[in-house]
């Protein structure tokens, strides 16, 4: 059919091939999504803040980010980072190191939207009873904030698990490789691609229709 | 560490200097990101017109497939397949130079974005404008044609702003099928004369000066096709 054929694929062949390179994508994921949050809040409170010696640097940074395709940026930290630590450095351990920094630009603007959805009353209620700034965006602000963007949150996680396709610019073991070398091997490249973007899809489908049900069920009805 | 942007000024191998290999890379960059702004215009746009129609159900559905198949691939991936796999199964597409291909992969892709935002821009009208259409007697058409995309396309203007910015940004994933930008340029520049950084600090400052100029073309156009009175619905880019 159409001059394709599948037969290489079995459990072994995905086992030794797809296998680790999946286990390395979605822990890419992963890991980039927690620290990409954290950072990001943090870049978000900074900019937040009012004082322009936090704000100038966080919207430099972020900016600056978001103006350069991720290729790049995967280019650069895997040039600058052996650089700067002295020894070399594996493509895997730059690219989560590149995807966490990446990410937080991404989340903090998020993380900002999120921070600025919330009612300034809910901002004045928490100094009425005299909280800190801080505790302010511990306890009342930051969570309801997280909970209304988690949706959007969500969803850039999947862009993101889309997005560690690219750490093919570095050579790094991820899901596409996997299949690129199952292909280049058996010499069936064509089909190793199209089950690529098989499981790709259907990843990523599953995982935005989980979330439009999500958005459904932790809608609060204001 | 020592500077040395002299090396622009250096002989690739080939007669021209690494300056000149960049600008003909930058020329590549732009000319794969504006042509596949145009498909991907033109398709998002009927695409996410068709998913807005209320009296065909098939081709919405038909819509959310093209976007749901679209979106769910990574870019990286779409041009892979658009280039290695679309010639073997087509026969047709084997004479067909890269450079369309991958136009064709980022259009389609960027497509499928741009159809969620026209169709959130022609949901955001009142549904008073399509009724009102109707009741003067306009086909579906026409009233698409002269009332709903009219102003739909204004609202969209924003986040069509930071989809193309995204979409320039994007044609750097085609340094994986060989088309010579600036990527491409930037890998291969750092390979062979190991001034990393300077030839990574120019391609940076030429992809976020030609962003720059993106969004600067689309505040214009922002600026020129302002309705005034009409107050548009802050749809922040979203990206």
């Amino acid at each position: 059919m159409l001059g394709l054929d599948f037969s290489f694929i079995n459990l072994d062949v995905l086992q030794k091939f797809v296998w680790g390179g999946l286990a390395f994508s979605v822990q890419l994921t992963v890991i980039a999504t927690l620290g990409g949050i954290f950072f990001g809040t943090l870049l978000a409170l900074m900019r937040l803040s009012g004082r322009s010696v936090l704000m100038a640097p966080a919207t430099f940074y972020v900016n600056g980010m978001r103006s350069i395709p991720l290729v790049m940026v995967i280019l650069w930290f895997y040039l600058l980072i052996p650089f700067v630590i002295g020894k070399p450095i594996g493509a895997e351990v730059s690219a989560i190191i590149t995807f966490i920094a990446f990410e937080a630009a991404y989340f903090s603007e998020i993380m900002r939207a999120g921070i600025q959805s919330i009612p300034r009353g809910q901002v004045f209620a928490g100094q009425a009873m005299g909280m800190t700034y801080a505790q302010n965006m511990r306890l009342i602000v930051l969570p309801q904030a997280f909970r209304n963007m988690l949706p959007v949150l969500l969803t850039q996680t999947i862009i993101l698990f889309q997005d560690t396709s690219l750490v093919y610019a570095i050579g790094a073991y991820d899901l596409l490789k996997g299949f690129t070398n199952a292909g280049k091997i058996y010499g069936r490249p064509e089909e190793a691609y199209l089950l690529a973007a098989a499981v790709y899809f259907v990843i990523c489908f599953a995982l935005s229709w989980g979330v439009k049900r999500l958005q459904a069920k932790i809608a609060i009805v204001r | 560490m020592t500077w040395d942007w002299q090396v622009f000024l250096q002989d690739d191998g080939s007669g021209r200097n690494y300056l000149e290999w960049m600008l003909e890379a930058w020329r590549w960059t732009l000319a794969v990101a504006g042509a596949s702004w145009v498909v991907a215009v033109a398709v998002g746009a009927v695409v996410g017109t068709v998913r807005t129609l209320q009296d065909r159900p098939w081709l919405v559905q038909l819509a959310n497939a093209w976007v749901e198949f679209f979106r769910n691939i990574p870019l990286l991936v779409q041009i892979f397949l658009w280039y290695f796999v679309v010639p073997k199964i087509i026969p047709a597409f084997q004479q067909v130079p890269g450079f369309v291909l991958v136009v064709f992969g980022l259009g389609f892709f960027t497509s499928a974005r741009i159809a969620e935002q026209f169709r959130a821009g022609i949901q955001a009208l009142p549904r008073g404008q399509r009724y009102a259409a109707m009741a003067m007697g306009f086909t579906t058409w026409q009233s698409y044609r002269y009332v709903i995309l009219p102003m739909a396309f204004r609202i969209i203007l924003p986040p069509l702003t930071s989809e193309s910015m995204n979409l320039l940004k994007n044609s750097s994933v085609a340094f994986a099928v060989s088309i010579a930008e600036l990527t491409m340029f930037a890998m291969q520049a750092q390979e062979e004369t190991s001034r990393g950084i300077e030839i990574y600090l120019a391609v940076t400052a030429l992809y976020a000066a030609s962003a720059f100029a993106v969004n600067r073309v689309f505040a214009l156009i922002e600026k020129k096709m302002r309705i005034p009175g009409f107050i548009v619905a802050g749809t922040g880019g979203g990206h």
